[in-house]
């Protein structure tokens, strides 16, 4: 682990993942040694059977769904940098102050772009509307088996009965951060990484 | 109407006697009745045969592997506020960060949860995975929830308000006498205090034990650890002033003897807090220094990289391990979940903290060490006497 795996990162990428992502310089380098980790074919990629050897992942009822957001459309590989930005939408906010020099742009792990995350997530076929299938494989994946169609059904409706505003029968994005106005959102969405 | 009042009276007189001198009278002097000893006896009795128990039951049960995440999906629609519990789309972001967790996850982030215990001791708030398995275990459950709510919990904190009360009285009308005799205040306090915790403290190696002019060093759990420690001897603290409560105690401890508070803009200047530190060991009449060098709480199952700044100052360092036997309580202070004030009410109504206290012989660094190395040696030393396992960062 530990020094023969920082020494393949080299520093300019250290520097560019750090102000793409506002990581610091050592939660980056013990990141990758966990992405060496995983890596097992030792090919500076991770593909999807890489993460569903992960024991926790793979009990993970959304395990797969979470997988699929690592990898870019239709890649079935997915680089040190990919796999960097996708778990920077979990570093936590207040870590934002510290950064002093963060992207001018709006960073990865504000609350709009972790909502953002979240309702990709949902979203499998990426046309910015979760609907009621989307909704339901969720639902049937978090359940599990001991509740009927119908019941699950219903619940769906149900759902997106509450959180539709514009009537089209499905959630957009704006109703979906509308449903979770009063989640605190920075907390359930935050990963704990040590400085 | 009267009677009911002198009753009450009564009642409350005979309470505080009993408080006063079987707890707090041995407590000053150091001797123990040998209450707490059986105590933790008769509890070890119980959690070993409620043990058995639940493996018993859950050799019986049909094995039905209730997953997890229907566990946690019930806990979740109790945490909600919205009424009939179905579904909500704030469920899914649990899943979602457990997930990123586990990806991420090495054997640093999880050393900032609780540990998990291989058996249930018998209070809810470790009851991750067991179930209900028999009438006896559940009545043993609510006499347990009884026992430390009403009982054990308003004597700990009868016991807390009169330690920390005494703390500042005491070490403000001290404060103009030194010596010894506000030693022993502090002494004093602080054994009030750790009884108000329901520590059980057992020492070992008490010869390595820190002298005048040296730095003692040991692994951080919680802010009980000073507690811990300085109920066998006096140290001086390091840290920043808090405002508040903790502001007047800092303050009525500066008074007695000599401390080093730093103001948090103090802090950040590295060189200055070396150099104070260094003043203050050089002089070999001071008390020892007790710092932490992971710079923050960890859960007691390792110990992680220590800070080498520290270890810069020179002198002797004194080694301290401490471990926490998590079957009575859980002593780590998870400060992203809780708030000191539910910690200390989480600390209270456990069974007991039982703490091992290992006083390890004095390093000092050798030639051609650096800090950091120096800092290394030191941290495998504690790891190894306390069990702890020691992580490479």
């Amino acid at each position: 682990m530990g020094s023969r795996a920082s020494t393949l990162l080299r520093e300019e990428e250290i520097e560019e993942i750090k102000k793409e992502t506002g990581f610091s310089h050592s939660q980056i380098t013990r990141l990758y040694s966990r992405f060496t980790s995983l890596d097992k074919g030792e090919n500076g990629t991770l593909s999807r059977e890489d993460f569903q050897r992960i024991p926790e992942l793979a009990i993970n009822p959304l395990g797969d769904r979470i997988i699929n957001a690592f990898f870019p459309e239709g890649e079935d590989q997915v680089n040190f940098r990919g796999f960097m930005r996708t778990l920077a939408h979990f570093r936590p906010i207040e870590d934002n102050e510290k950064n002093k020099n963060a992207a001018p742009s709006e960073p990865l792990n504000s609350r709009t772009n972790k909502l953002l995350f979240a309702f990709r997530l949902y979203d499998l076929d990426r046309d910015d509307k979760i609907s009621r299938d989307e909704l339901l494989q969720v639902l049937r994946m978090m359940v599990g088996v001991n509740i009927s169609d119908e019941q699950l059904g219903s619940i769906a409706d149900r759902t997106i009965q509450e959180a539709d505003t514009n009537g089209d029968n499905s959630i957009s994005f704006n109703e979906f951060m509308k449903v979770l106005e009063k989640v605190d959102v920075e907390q359930k969405m935050s990963i704990r990484f040590l400085h | 109407m009267e009677d009911l009042w002198s009753v009450a009276v009564g009642l409350l007189q005979l309470w505080m006697f009993v408080v006063v001198f079987f707890i707090m009278l041995p407590a000053m002097f150091g001797l123990s009745l040998g209450v707490t000893g059986v105590y933790i006896q008769i509890l070890v009795k119980i959690l070993e045969w409620a043990t058995i128990r639940i493996q018993r039951g859950r050799l019986e049960q049909p094995n039905v592997p209730i997953p997890i995440y229907l566990q946690t999906l019930c806990e979740l629609r109790r945490s909600r506020a919205i009424e009939g519990g179905e579904f909500a789309l704030s469920d899914a972001l649990y899943f979602f960060k457990k997930g990123l967790e586990s990806i991420a996850d090495d054997e640093v982030t999880q050393r900032f949860s609780s540990e998990e215990l291989a058996s249930w001791n018998l209070l809810t708030r470790t009851n991750l995975n067991f179930q209900y398995i028999s009438l006896r275990l559940t009545i043993i459950w609510g006499l347990g929830v009884f026992v430390r709510y009403c009982i054990l919990f308003p004597l700990r904190l009868t016991l807390a308000l009169i330690g920390l009360s005494w703390l500042v009285v005491g070490l403000t009308i001290i404060g103009f006498l030194r010596g010894w005799l506000s030693e022993l205040v502090h002494l004093t306090c602080y054994r009030i205090c750790a009884r108000a915790l329901s520590a059980t403290i057992h020492y070992h190696n008490k010869e390595n034990k820190p002298q005048r002019g040296g730095i003692c060093v040991a692994n951080h759990t919680t802010p009980i650890d000073i507690v811990i420690l300085a109920n066998d001897g006096c140290y001086a603290m390091v840290g920043q002033i808090h405002g508040g409560l903790m502001g007047i105690i800092q303050r009525a401890m500066v008074r007695s003897c000599p401390h080093v508070w730093f103001e948090r803009s103090e802090m950040k200047d590295r060189h200055a807090v070396t150099s104070r530190l260094r003043a203050h060991v050089a002089a070999k009449t001071k008390l020892p220094i007790l710092i932490f060098p992971e710079g923050t709480c960890i859960n007691n199952t390792s110990v992680m990289m220590f800070k080498k700044g520290s270890f810069e100052i020179g002198g002797t360092i004194n080694p301290v391990a401490i471990k926490y036997d998590p079957r009575f309580g859980d002593a780590f202070w998870n400060s992203s979940k809780y708030n000191m004030l539910s910690y200390l009410l989480r600390t209270m109504t456990s069974w007991a903290i039982v703490v091992n206290v290992w006083y390890l012989p004095p390093m000092t660094i050798e030639d051609g060490e650096d800090a950091a190395s120096f800092a290394n040696r030191v941290k495998s030393a504690i790891a190894s006497q306390g069990g702890l396992l020691d992580l490479a960062w």
